[in-house]
C-alpha cells in the first residue's frame, strides 16, 4: 500500500461517523420526522399496461383525516428534453410520467395519484378508495419481444433514434448506437478462429437495504424543505425545481445518511409527490416506500442480450471483435446503452472492433443505474466468449488477456486513447497470487474474468474552515455512501499536514455548499477529493498571507510545511514556525476567518480495471453452486482508506456473484412480478460465501495529485463471467443465460445427461 | 379500536407505551418510542435490519406484535453501549470496516452480540450462518464475519 510515501493517505483509520453508524445514533431517510407530520401513501396500477380512462378521487378527499390527494393533474406538463440524471440521462416530459402516471400506466407499480393523511393507516385507507378505470391494453415484458413487429408499442411517439432513414413507424426501440474502430469485417478474414455465442441476463434490483424515504415540508412563503435519502441532493433539488416549477434557491435539500443506492438513488420518485402534497395540505409529509414497492417500481439495473464474435490468430491475438447489445430501458427510454456498448471491449487492444446497441422500452418499471451501469451486461458476454476462445486455443486465460490486454496508448473503440492504466499490472499481480499458483481443491474448477469502468469526474465543491481553536472543517456536498468521510478527511489532513482528528469532514445541504454532482460512477475520492484538496490548498495560501502579515514579509516568502507556516529561507528572517492555531488565535487581528474554497468540473478521472477468480463447484443433483475461493483484483490508483478501498471490492464482487446465480426479476403471464421480496428474490446472504480477497493494485492516475482512481464501479463488473467461466469448466455446459440458479443448472445438467435407462 | 397499554423493559428501562393490538414491536419502537436505531429494510422478516431479542432471544421486531412485549426484556442497538462505553463488537465494527453505508448494522450487531453470547468460540461457518438473516448489500460480509470472529477470539483471551 501507500504507506512510507504519505502520513495519513493508505491508512486504516476509524470513520468519522463511525459511532454514529453503530450505535443507532445516525439518522437515516426513514428516521426523520417533523411535528404535525402527515404520511403519505401511493396508488400503483396493478396492470402491466393499460389506458387510464378516469381517476376519481373524491371518496378519498372525503375520508376524515386525508389532508391532500394529488394525480398527475398537480404535476405541470414537461417537454421534451434530455437531462442528465447521475451516470444516466431522463426525458424530463417522460420523468414526470414515471412519477406520476398520465394517459397510460406502463408497468405494473406504476403511481397514478398519492395521499396524506394524518395517519399511515387513513392514508392505505385512502389510496384504495381511488377509483381508477382502466382500458387494459395487451403488454410485452421480454426485449426480444418487445423488439419485434407487432409488439405492442408502448409509446406512439416512439421513433427509433440512430437509424438513417428515420423510420415512419413508432416501436419499442428508442435508440440504435455503434462504434467502430478499424474494420471488422477485413479484421475477421485474418482470423485463424473464430467463435460466436449469444447471452441473455435478466433484471436485477440494487437491492439498498434502505428504502427510499423522503420529508418535506412547504411553507406558505413558498420555501420548501426536504430531508432525503439519496445520491444526490443537488439533483433532487434540480428535479423537484423543473418538474413543480419552484425557483432553485427555494428549495433546501439535505441529505439523510443513505443506507446504500449502487445507483438506484440518483433517481427521484417520492419527492415531488411529497413536496406537492405538503404545499396542497401545509403541513409536512413523510413518505417511505415499502420494500414491495422498491422492488415493482424504482431501479431496477436492465437485463438484456449480448451477441459476441471474437476472431484471433493461433496465438491468442484477437484480430477482431464484435458486440451486439439489446437492453431493457424500462417503461421510459434510457437504459445505459451507451456504457455497455462502450465498455465491452476496454480492457482490450484490438484492431477492429464493431459495436452495435439497442435500447428497448417494456412494460417494467424505468431502468435506474447500478454499479457501473450496462458494463456487467456486455462483459458477460465478451468475458464468457474469451473463455471459450481460451479453452478452444488451449490458452492460459490470463495469459490470453495479457496477449490483448490494453495498455498505455491504447485507443477505445468510443474515441479516447488510454493514459496510464493497470491492466496489465492487475492481471500479473492475479497471475502471482497465491490463489492463482495453488490448483483449485478436487472437485472444483476455476473461472477468470475481467471487468473496466471509465470512472467518473464532473462538478464538485468544496470549503475548508479554520476554527479558532486550529481544528479544521470540510466542507462538501456528496453523501457518504460508503466511508468517503474518512477519504476525504485523509486527503485534506495530508494535504494540511495536521493530524486526521483535527479535520472534521461535513456533508452539507444544498443551501450550504456549492454544487455537487450525485455520489456515483466512482467519483466522490476523485473529484471531490480533489475539490476538498484544492479548498484545502486555498486555505494553505491564506494561511501563509496571515503568517507573512505576522512576520512583517511577503508571502511569498513563507511555505507550509507539516503543519505549520515557515519561513522559506533564512534570507526572510529568523521566525518561529506558527502552527495552525496560533494562526487562528491571531485571525481576528491578521485579517478575520481563514477559510478555503474550491470548485471544479473534474477531468481526467483515471479508468478502473479489475480481474477476479473464483474457484466452485456445482452440485449435479441440485444444481447449486458452492464458492470455494474468490479473488478480486483492482487497480485503484492509491488507496486512501485501503479497508473501503477493500469494502468497495468486495461488496461489488459479492453483488456481481448474485446477478449471477440468483438474482432476477420473475414476470408472470399478466406481466406482474412474481418476486417483489427479499425472500423469493434472493440475494447473496453470509451463508453463501467465502472470505472475498481483495488484491489492491496501485498504479496512480496521473490526473489526481494523489493518485485517486474511482474505486466503486469495477468490482461488479467480472464476477458474472467469472462465475459462468468456472461454472462451464466444472460441468462442461457453457451457460448462456443468468441466472445461474439451481433450476436452470440442473436443467442443463439433466439434459447434458445421457438418460440412465436402466434405472 | 381501543389501544392497549403495554408494560415492559427496554435496554434496561422499565418503559411504558400504548399500542394498537396489530401495531408492529418496529413501529412501536421507532414511531412511538423514538428509538429508530432498528431500521426496516423489508418489513417482512427477511433482511434481520430490525433485530432485537426478546428475552435474550433474537427475533425481527417487525414480525412481532407489540402487545408481545407486555412483561418482556427487549434489547435494541442503543442499549449495546454502556454508558460512553462502546461494546467491543461496536469497535471493532468501525476499526475493521465492517459497515459501509450502515444501514445493516444495527440488527448485525445485535444478532452478533446475541451469538457470542450463547457461543464465544464460533467457526468462521457458524457465524455465517447465524447471520444469514441479516442482509447486507455492501459489504459482501467479508468484514462483518473477521470482526465478530475477531471480537469472539478477544473475549476468549479476555475470559483466559
Ligand atoms: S425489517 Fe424486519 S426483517 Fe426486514
Ligand atoms: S453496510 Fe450497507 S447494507 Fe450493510
Amino acid at each position: 500500500m501507500s504507506t512510507g510515501k504519505y502520513k495519513w493517505i493508505g491508512t486504516r483509520v476509524d470513520r468519522p461517523d463511525g459511532a454514529d453508524k453503530v450505535t443507532g445514533r445516525a439518522r437515516f431517510g426513514a428516521d426523520f420526522n417533523m411535528p404535525g407530520q402527515l404520511i403519505g401513501r401511493v396508488l400503483r396500477s396493478p396492470h402491466a399496461h393499460a389506458i387510464i380512462k378516469s381517476v376519481d378521487t373524491s371518496a378519498a378527499e372525503k375520508l376524515p383525516g386525508v389532508k391532500a390527494v394529488v394525480t398527475a393533474k398537480d404535476l405541470p406538463e414537461q417537454p421534451n428534453v434530455i437531462v442528465p440524471a447521475g451516470e444516466m440521462q431522463v426525458n424530463l416530459r417522460d420523468i414526470t410520467r414515471n412519477i406520476l402516471a398520465r394517459e397510460k400506466v406502463l408497468f405494473e407499480g406504476h403511481p397514478i395519484a398519492a395521499v396524506a393523511a394524518t395517519t399511515d393507516a387513513i392514508a392505505k385507507q385512502a389510496v384504495e378508495l381511488i377509483k381508477v378505470e382502466y382500458e387494459v391494453l395487451p403488454h410485452v415484458i421480454d426485449v426480444t419481444e418487445a423488439m419485434k413487429p407487432g409488439a405492442p408499442v408502448l409509446h406512439d411517439h416512439l421513433i427509433t433514434e440512430g437509424v438513417k432513414p428515420a423510420p415512419t413507424k413508432a416501436s419499442n426501440i428508442a435508440k440504435r448506437m455503434d462504434n467502430t474502430k478499424g474494420d471488422f469485417e477485413a479484421g475477421l478474414k485474418q482470423a485463424e478462429i473464430v467463435v460466436e455465442r449469444e447471452y441473455t441476463t435478466q433484471a436485477v434490483h440494487q437491492g439498498y437495504i434502505e428504502p427510499h424515504a423522503t420529508l418535506a415540508s412547504a411553507a406558505e412563503d413558498g420555501q420548501v424543505q426536504l430531508w432525503s435519502t439519496t445520491q444526490g441532493h443537488f439533483q433532487v433539488r434540480g428535479f423537484v425545481s423543473r418538474l413543480l416549477g419552484i425557483e432553485t434557491s427555494q428549495i433546501r435539500v439535505t441529505p439523510s445518511e443513505i443506507g446504500g443506492g449502487f445507483g438506484g438513488k440518483t433517481v427521484v420518485y417520492l419527492e415531488p409527490i411529497a413536496v406537492r402534497l405538503s404545499q396542497k395540505s401545509g403541513k409536512p409529509v413523510k413518505m417511505v416506500m415499502t420494500r414491495e414497492e422498491v422492488f415493482r417500481a424504482s431501479g431496477p439495473a436492465p437485463g438484456g442480450t449480448v451477441r459476441v464474435k471474437l476472431g484471433a490468430k493461433k496465438d491468442g491475438t484477437i484480430v477482431a471483435a464484435e458486440c451486439e447489445i439489446a437492453l431493457q430501458a424500462g417503461a421510459f427510454p434510457g437504459s445505459p446503452l451507451g456504457p455497455a456498448c462502450w465498455t465491452s471491449f476496454a480492457c482490450y487492444d484490438i484492431p477492429n472492433i464493431k459495436v452495435v446497441g439497442f435500447d428497448v422500452v417494456s412494460n417494467r418499471p424505468k431502468v435506474a443505474a447500478y454499479r457501473a451501469p450496462g458494463a456487467p451486461i456486455s462483459a458477460w458476454g465478451v468475458e464468457s466468449t474469451l473463455d471459450v476462445l481460451a479453452l478452444e486455443l488451449g490458452m492460459d486465460p490470463i495469459d490470453l488477456r495479457l496477449k490483448n490486454a490494453a495498455k498505455k496508448g491504447t485507443k477505445t473503440s468510443y474515441g479516447p486513447t488510454f493514459d496510464t492504466i493497470g491492466f496489465v499490472e492487475t492481471l500479473e499481480a492475479v497471475k502471482k497470487s497465491a490463489h492463482y499458483k495453488t490448483p483449485p481443491k478436487p472437485g472444483y474448477a476455476r473461472g477468470v474474468a475481467a471487468g473496466f469502468w471509465f470512472n467518473v469526474g464532473a462538478d464538485s465543491s468544496a470549503a475548508s474552515h479554520v476554527a479558532e481553536d486550529g481544528t479544521v472543517t470540510v466542507i462538501s456536498g456528496n453523501p457518504d455512501i460508503g466511508g468517503s468521510r474518512a477519504s476525504l478527511a485523509l486527503m485534506a489532513a495530508e494535504e494540511l499536514g495536521v493530524d486526521y482528528s483535527k479535520v472534521r469532514p461535513i456533508i452539507a445541504d444544498t443551501s450550504s455548499i456549492g454544487f455537487n454532482f450525485v455520489t456515483g460512477g466512482s467519483r466522490v475520492t476523485f473529484a471531490t477529493g480533489l475539490a476538498v484538496v484544492n479548498s484545502v490548498r486555498d486555505m494553505i495560501r491564506e494561511l501563509k498571507v496571515r503568517a507573512a502579515k505576522t512576520w512583517g514579509v511577503d508571502p511569498d516568502a513563507v511555505i507550509w510545511e507539516d503543519g505549520v507556516a515557515k519561513p522559506a529561507g533564512s534570507n526572510v528572517g529568523e521566525f518561529e514556525p506558527l502552527t495552525l492555531s496560533q494562526l487562528a488565535a491571531t485571525a481576528g487581528k491578521t485579517g478575520g476567518p481563514i477559510n478555503g474554497h474550491a470548485q471544479l468540473n473534474a477531468q481526467g478521472a483515471g479508468p478502473g480495471f479489475g480481474v477476479h477468480v473464483v474457484d466452485l463447484k456445482v452440485d449435479r443433483d441440485t444444481g447449486c453452486v458452492h464458492i470455494d475461493r474468490y479473488t478480486a483484483a483492482q487497480d485503484v490508483g492509491t488507496a486512501i482508506h485501503p479497508s473501503y478501498v477493500e469494502g468497495q471490492i468486495q461488496g461489488g464482487a459479492v453483488q456481481g456473484i448474485g446477478w449471477a446465480l440468483n438474482e432476477e426479476y420473475i414476470y408472470n403471464a399478466k406481466g406482474r412480478l412474481d418476486n417483489a421480496g427479499f425472500l423469493d428474490y434472493r440475494m447473496p446472504v453470509a451463508s453463501d460465501l467465502p472470505m472475498i480477497d481483495a488484491l489492491v493494485v496501485e498504479v496512480p492516475n496521473p490526473h489526481h495529485p494523489y493518485g485517486v482512481r474511482g474505486v466503486g464501479e469495477v468490482p461488479i463488473v467480472p464476477p458474472l463471467a467469472a462465475v459462468g467461466n468456472a461454472v462451464a469448466r466444472s460441468i462442461n455446459i457453457r451457460m448462456t443465460d443468468l441466472p445461474l440458479s439451481p433450476p436452470r443448472l440442473s436443467a442443463a445438467i439433466d439434459a447434458a445427461t445421457p438418460k440412465m435407462a436402466a434405472e | 379500536m381501543a389501544k392497549m397499554h403495554i408494560t415492559t423493559t427496554i435496554n434496561g428501562e422499565p418503559t411504558e407505551f400504548l399500542c394498537d393490538p396489530q401495531q408492529s414491536m418496529l413501529d412501536v419502537l421507532r414511531d412511538n418510542l423514538g428509538l429508530t436505531g432498528s431500521k426496516e429494510g423489508c418489513g417482512s422478516g427477511d433482511c434481520g435490519a430490525c433485530s432485537i431479542t426478546l428475552d435474550g432471544r433474537l427475533v425481527c421486531a417487525c414480525l412481532m406484535l407489540a402487545p408481545e412485549a407486555e412483561g418482556k426484556k427487549i434489547e435494541t442497538v442503543e442499549g449495546i453501549a454502556k454508558g460512553d462505553q462502546l461494546h467491543p463488537l461496536q469497535k471493532k465494527f468501525v476499526e475493521f470496516a465492517a459497515l459501509q453505508c450502515g444501514i445493516c448494522t444495527p440488527g448485525v450487531l445485535v444478532a452478533a452480540k446475541a451469538l457470542l453470547e450463547k457461543n464465544n468460540n464460533p467457526t468462521e461457518t457458524e457465524v455465517r450462518f447465524w447471520l444469514a438473516g441479516n442482509l447486507c448489500r455492501c459489504t459482501g460480509y467479508d468484514k462483518i464475519i473477521r470482526a465478530v470472529m475477531d471480537v469472539a477470539a478477544d473475549m476468549r483471551g479476555a475470559a483466559r
